[in-house]
């Protein structure tokens, strides 16, 4: 039997001292045009699973792109589990890319995608050794996709591509999972198979922060939603974030709100993928 | 012949490893440009110390430079990268041409250089060749895994803390330098072709990385020996003679795929 202790995060030790993930008084832009993200501020709990939801050009692509790292932000602290995570090597996010921001031609296999969560683990200059497999196999075994190891990724279906790449972050030994937009082109079988996974996940404090375009689903399956249009325009239970004024405050114009007793209906214009 | 062989044999090699990631990375406009961008380092070596100049150094020095050049403007997102490569291959093309052009055997010189001169192959060459070529290997080798990872998902990359940066810039002097080691066999017109068509042909037949960095570099080892005797033999412009071998290997690797594919 091989041991993966060396894969788990040093932040483990103090990690419940601290949420997950913390944003504070964030804003970023591209150039000189308005911020794309203004004073955001929010936290997520270990274990919570929230959602972030608003129209095209919200933001959401961008926070995203802010708590990787990917896009500096101009001001406010983005922290994981307590540390600013600019200032040194933290691999406890893991990242779950949009299936359209993915070449599907790319000559690798699944195992080989999962393989590269363990890149800052195996370090610099080596090949992956006995422990690094392991840790990929054991999260591939996790995500039920053991099988299908050795097949070409573009030959998978939408939800098991998703699943792979949720292996990729366990492999990592990430528990702080970003999926962005991870139901666009998925049907509702393979949906509820991701969320097992994420149920699973939960039990081991694993933390999930989704961008997605579906309000209905993001109304039944989160702890939390925040809804996001450069701003927090409002951050909670979906049936307190969800309101007629602020889904109008977060859409303007491009959304019909319909509210009967006890229902409440949305008809949107804007087009989702 | 010998010496030009041996050139080559490694000059496929270096080639077709580098030109697997320029195909992933989708980076064979940047390829072609680098090629031409060689020429004012050749032109201003040329001016210096005539036919026996550091043309070598001068066109490391260009290549380098421009590559370093498209990288800082591309990467400020103003400017996609096909048009700032576009804007300073043209612009480099032209210099190189307007020093050739002061030089009195212009046409004889300029042709060496846009189509490769394989058999005047020196001694000299070909260590440099071998050593600048071996770095480029050395190099991928080293860091094959985090190349690979910055290319399949940037973003991910990104979340390991690796220099994804750091590494598009290595990149890109990794084909500059594999130009300028390929320039005396195909010259700068034919370039592309070395970079793109091997590890296009193993792309085309491999669905995993090692499988398709394999078939590239025996696509292009095989082109340049058949190349370099059919050259010999029938009397053709080397470099295009390597050329062609490999476009047919590409062409038959493709008529395979379509074959199965209806089957």
């Amino acid at each position: 039997m091989t041991t993966i202790t060396a894969f788990l995060p040093t932040a483990l030790a103090d990690t419940h001292d601290h949420p997950a993930l913390a944003l504070e008084h964030v804003s970023a832009s591209y150039g000189k045009s308005k911020p794309a993200l203004e004073d955001v501020s929010f936290t997520i709990a270990h274990g919570e699973r929230v959602a972030v939801v608003g129209p095209n050009g919200a933001g959401k692509s961008t926070l995203f792109k802010v708590i990787v790292g990917l896009m500096p932000h101009l001001s406010g602290d983005v922290r994981v589990h307590g540390h600013s995570h600019h200032a040194g090597d933290c691999p406890s996010i893991g990242y779950v890319p949009q299936r359209d921001a993915v070449d599907w031609k790319f000559p690798v296999s699944v195992s080989d995608v999962v393989l590269m969560g363990t890149i800052r683990a195996v370090g610099w200059l080596r090949r992956p050794g006995r422990q690094a497999r392991a840790a990929a196999q054991q999260a591939l075994e996790q995500v039920g996709l053991a099988a299908l190891a050795g097949r070409p990724i573009g030959d998978l279906s939408g939800g098991q591509q998703q699943r792979v790449f949720i292996a990729r972050a366990l492999a990592q030994h990430a528990d702080v999972l970003l999926l962005d937009e991870p139901f666009s082109g998925v049907d509702v079988e393979a949906q509820e198979a991701i969320f097992g996974l994420l149920d699973s996940l939960r039990q081991q404090q694993v933390s999930v922060l989704i961008s997605t375009h579906d309000l209905q689903m993001a109304t039944t399956r989160f702890d939390r939603l925040l809804l996001l249009n450069r701003r927090v325009v409002a951050d909670g239970p979906a049936d307190a974030v969800l309101t007629p004024e602020r889904l109008t405050a977060a859409y303007g114009g491009r959304l019909v709100v319909v509210t009967e007793p006890n229902r409440l209906t949305i008809v949107t214009d804007d087009c989702c993928p | 012949m010998w010496r030009g062989l041996a050139a080559a044999v490694m000059v496929g090699v270096v080639c077709a490893v580098v030109g697997c990631f320029v195909v992933l990375r989708g980076l064979a406009f940047f390829g072609d440009a680098l090629s031409h961008a060689v020429l004012p380092g050749v032109a201003v070596a040329y001016l210096l110390g005539g036919a026996q100049g550091p043309l070598f150094w001068g066109a490391l020095g260009a290549s380098v430079l421009t590559a370093l050049g498209i990288g800082a403007v591309s990467g400020k997102q103003r400017l996609s990268e096909d048009t700032a490569i576009g804007v300073i291959f043209a612009g480099a093309l032209a210099l190189g041409i307007a020093l050739i052009s002061t030089i009195r055997s212009y046409s004889v010189d300029l042709t060496h250089i846009l189509f490769g001169n394989i058999l005047a192959i020196t001694n000299g060459d070909l260590l440099r060749i071998g050593l600048f070529g071996g770095g480029v290997l050395l190099v991928i080798a080293a860091l094959f895994k985090e190349l690979v990872a910055v290319a399949f998902d940037p973003i991910h990359a990104a979340t390991l803390r690796l220099p994804g940066e750091a590494l598009r810039y290595l990149l890109l002097v990794l084909i500059a330098v594999t130009v300028v080691v390929a320039l005396q066999t195909v010259g700068a017109g034919l370039m592309t072709a070395m970079l793109i068509t091997p590890a296009a042909t193993g792309y085309l037949l491999a669905r995993r990385l090692p499988r398709m960095l394999a078939i590239a570099v025996g696509v292009g080892v095989f082109s340049g020996i058949v190349g370099l005797y059919l050259s010999y033999y029938v009397a053709v412009a080397s470099g295009a003679a390597i050329v062609l071998v490999a476009t047919a290997c590409f062409g038959l690797a493709w008529a395979g795929v379509q074959l199965r594919g209806r089957a």
